[in-house]
């Protein structure tokens, strides 16, 4: 990457933001009629859509492993093979995925109020459709926002949001440049209310010092995005109850 | 046929601001009261003496009670419900029903009318026997008898108006568009005949005559249809499903009335 400034002598990126400013976030709830619970997302040129099944009975063998006093939940990341920009080969199962899945899984397992739902099952299913960087916080998103339009009770939003360091400077929410580049990268996702971290993955080095500003970014990345998150779930809600409420 | 389309742009932004809602909308995470004289009910959790949403909806107060009620959620079944389920399997002594609740439920052979009489002993033979009466892929209506400690409901088809549903439409809506009403089976004036599952699940048929036809479902009626017949029952299902996508509640007036304002349109062919 010779040549190319990531952070201009301005202070702008190579996409024309400030090194404080998300992408832009567009999404939509209820986008399928066959599943619980359905959203899509976009940040930026990042798209993923989202769909939740469940809570229902436990389903193959899967359900021997899990435990039965807790709902078991069961998610599953997915790249269609037109998302990046070389074709991939293997929409799901590889190595990448897996881990991404087992991420998700871990981050929704401490959000979602599993202990009502004994001897059931959720499913979250992911799939990215067209990957610019941060596909695990698009996918973390939009499954939160699944999750609420599938009415499944969880403790709060889960929003996730990445961030960088450049050139003295962190940066909030990276895109695929920023990301393939030899420069940190900090994934955190958070439960915006009590800004608990329900997880955090840390990429390449970073200086000791640096990290308390790196990860202070990245958690009001967060927040900006529950607040466009939180708008659309009540103009959704807005939308649902209306004429329900002049009827009964 | 005329259709009206906006752009998304265009689409009108209702203002949250401004819009004086009597009702109180919450998203999980947010505090309802951090009052502690309250009840927890469905939908919330207490964390600090303050009292939080889990869900996205409406709060609704009883008294002390606090509840959040979903806009979208599965089948939260109560005693009494009539309910419309797909037999999944078939077990020891009992089958094991889809009713689109958060577990399959399970419908018991002790819980069924079998052909033949009320006082008849239950024999190995009818252990045996059981896939003859119910097997995988029916439909049967049945009523919710009770809820296990896990949530997971037991049903029962002892009386005469339960039982195995033979040629109809299933059409699947959100549980909560459901009116609960004294009665949920309806003889409606059109020629047909509808039952209104409290789970969401709607069943449209040609009518059924009440004093013969309600045999508990174990004889089958495989006689074709009229086109006539047809006709109604196809016209009804679209009824529901356009009540139910824009969200208005289905009791047998309203699908009524839908029926009634759809028959200027004929049936197109194509």
């Amino acid at each position: 990457m010779a040549g190319m400034e990531l952070l201009s002598d301005e202070g702008f990126r190579i996409d024309g933001r400030r090194p404080n400013e998300l992408r832009r976030i567009q999404c939509r709830m209820g986008v399928f009629a066959q599943a619980d619970g359905s959203a899509y997302i976009e940040h930026g040129n990042t798209k993923v859509l989202a769909a939740v099944y469940g809570p229902h009975d436990i389903q193959g063998s899967k359900g021997r492993a899990a435990v039965h006093d807790i709902a078991f939940i069961n998610c599953q990341y997915s790249m269609a093979t037109f998302s990046t920009g070389e074709r991939k080969q293997r929409p799901r199962g590889d190595r990448k995925s897996q881990e991404m899945t087992h991420h998700l899984k871990q981050t929704f397992d401490g959000a979602i109020l599993t202990h009502l739902y004994p001897h059931s099952q959720i499913d979250i299913y992911v799939e990215v459709l067209q990957s610019d960087g941060g596909n695990y916080c698009a996918s973390v998103n939009a499954a939160t926002l699944a999750l609420i339009d599938a009415g499944i009770p969880m403790k709060d939003y889960v929003c996730a949001c990445s961030a960088s360091f450049i050139d003295e400077t962190p940066l909030m929410d990276i895109n695929y440049t920023e990301e393939s580049s030899a420069t940190p990268q900090l994934i955190v996702s958070i439960l915006p209310k009590s800004e608990h971290l329900v997880f955090v993955e840390m990429n390449s080095r970073l200086h000791e010092d640096q990290l308390s500003r790196v990860l202070d970014i990245a958690v009001k990345g967060c927040s900006d995005i529950y607040h466009i998150l939180d708008r659309a779930v009540k103009e959704h809600l807005m939308e649902a109850s209306i004429p329900l409420s002049s009827d009964t | 046929m005329a259709l009206e389309i906006h752009l998304a742009t265009s689409r009108v932004q209702k203002d949250l601001v401004s819009n004086e809602d009597p009702k109180h909308i919450v998203t999980p995470g947010e505090v309802i009261t951090a009052d502690s004289g309250f009840m927890r009910g469905h939908g919330t959790y207490m964390e600090d003496d303050k009292l939080y949403a889990s869900v996205a909806g409406c709060v609704e107060r009883v008294n002390k009670l606090i509840c959040v009620k979903p806009v979208k959620s599965r089948y939260n079944g109560e005693v009494g419900d009539v309910v419309i389920g797909r037999i999944l399997q078939v077990g020891q002594r009992r089958w094991k029903v889809d009713i689109h609740s958060r577990q399959d439920a399970i419908l018991m052979l002790s819980a069924v009318n079998l052909p033949g009489g009320e006082l008849r002993r239950r024999s190995e033979e009818d252990e045996r026997m059981m896939r003859d009466y119910l097997a995988e892929g029916d439909i049967i209506s049945a009523e919710v008898q009770a809820i296990f400690s896990d949530g997971a409901l037991s049903l029962h088809t002892r009386s005469l108006k339960y039982g195995k549903l033979s040629q109809g439409t299933l059409v699947h809506v959100a549980p909560s568009l459901v009116k609960r009403r004294k009665t949920h089976f309806h003889n409606l004036p059109c020629g047909a005949s509808i039952i209104l599952g409290n789970n969401g699940y709607v069943w449209i048929c040609p009518t059924v005559n009440e004093d013969t036809d309600h045999t508990g479902g174990f004889i089958e009626n495989t006689e074709p249809v009229s086109l006539a017949d047809r006709e109604v029952v196809a016209r009804l299902h679209n009824c529901v499903i356009a009540l139910a996508q824009h969200r208005m509640m289905l009791y047998d007036t309203s699908i009524l009335y839908t029926f009634e304002a759809s028959l200027k349109y004929q049936v197109s062919s194509a």
